[in-house]
């Protein structure tokens, strides 16, 4: 992974900027580099992150603002081009939005912002996001979010589920997501939203490891 | 020009669970409002636009609509419109 050299966006609100920046870095050892969200010269990275937090302070709705900055809209060529993207939390929120994935992401069932553990049921191992060593098909990663309820029309329902776009499932739903929907891929596989944070899970001494994977699978070509 | 008063009314679609109006119905009720059968919030957004005439502003509005006020995933907007 010499160059290869993950971009880490930063929009104004972004707060997980800087754990996804150091799991990347330090537990990982692949460079980064922050993306200030106005910028749209995207040449220099080879995967992207869209990191947590509350983007123009979740302003309208999460991630309805930050579907237009310049950086974004950069975004489809690089998309296109096969290059990964990685959406967590808000950046799922914005991945939706801006209608990269389907569906949207709304208040969680019981209103409460959770703030958790939760376990996690391996779907989909399209796009190699989750193909993990030792064939783990349950994953335990912290979740923290008032908005994460995911939700669909059952003809998108449908259509994920007939083509293996569920990622993650929730094992004890903690937010009424539809049909326990805790992360999604696109089409291709390239592009991964999930409101879990891999990033907070890269060392045992923070609590578990089971992040790293997906951190890692940027990597892949 | 014409100027243009437009009200844009957001709403959740029915089919989408609305926590915060359910929140909002239980505290009427505590209050002692009786007959509350149903509460859903939305948003109301207030826009003063500059066009050339009634269908050239209805475009704009439509447009705004559709790809920012409202997340047609997940709701449904109407507007009024009314000329100042």
């Amino acid at each position: 992974m010499d160059n290869f050299t993950v971009g880490v966006v930063v929009f104004p609100g972004s707060n997980c900027d800087r754990d996804v920046s150091w799991a990347l870095e330090g537990c990982l050892d692949i460079r980064t580099k922050y993306l200030w969200h106005e910028s749209s010269d995207l040449s220099d990275v080879d995967a992207i992150v869209l990191p947590g937090g509350f983007s123009y302070g979740d302003y309208l709705r999460c991630g309805a603002i930050a579907r237009f900055s310049p950086l974004i809209n950069a975004l489809d060529e690089f998309v296109k081009s096969g290059k990964r993207v990685l959406g967590i939390c808000n950046g799922f929120q914005i991945l939706t939005e801006s209608g990269f994935l389907p569906g949207a992401l709304v208040a969680n069932k019981n209103l409460n912002f959770i703030c958790d553990d939760v376990e996690l049921d391996i779907v989909s191992s399209k796009g190699g996001w989750f193909n993990n060593g030792d064939e783990k098909q349950t994953i335990k990663l912290p979740i923290a979010h008032g908005e994460g309820r995911y939700h669909c029309d059952s003809d998108t329902l449908k259509k994920l589920v007939d083509n293996e776009l569920i990622a993650l499932r929730y094992k004890n739903n903690p937010n009424g997501s539809s049909f326990d929907i805790a992360g999604i891929t696109n089409e291709k596989g390239n592009v991964l939203g999930l409101m879990p944070h891999p990033e907070r899970a890269c060392d045992e001494t923070i609590g578990g490891t089971d992040g790293l994977f997906t951190l890692k699978s940027l990597i892949l070509k | 020009m014409d100027q243009f008063a437009v009200k844009v009314f957001v709403r959740l679609r029915p089919s989408v669970l609305d926590p915060a109006g359910e929140a909002t119905k239980f505290a009427s009720i505590k209050l002692g409002a009786e007959g509350i059968k149903s509460l859903r919030i939305g948003k109301m957004i207030e826009v003063k636009i500059e066009g050339n005439g009634e269908n050239e502003v209805r475009k704009k509005i439509d447009l705004l609509c559709d790809r920012l006020f409202a997340n047609t995933v997940i709701e449904d907007y109407e507007y009024s419109l009314e000329k100042l």
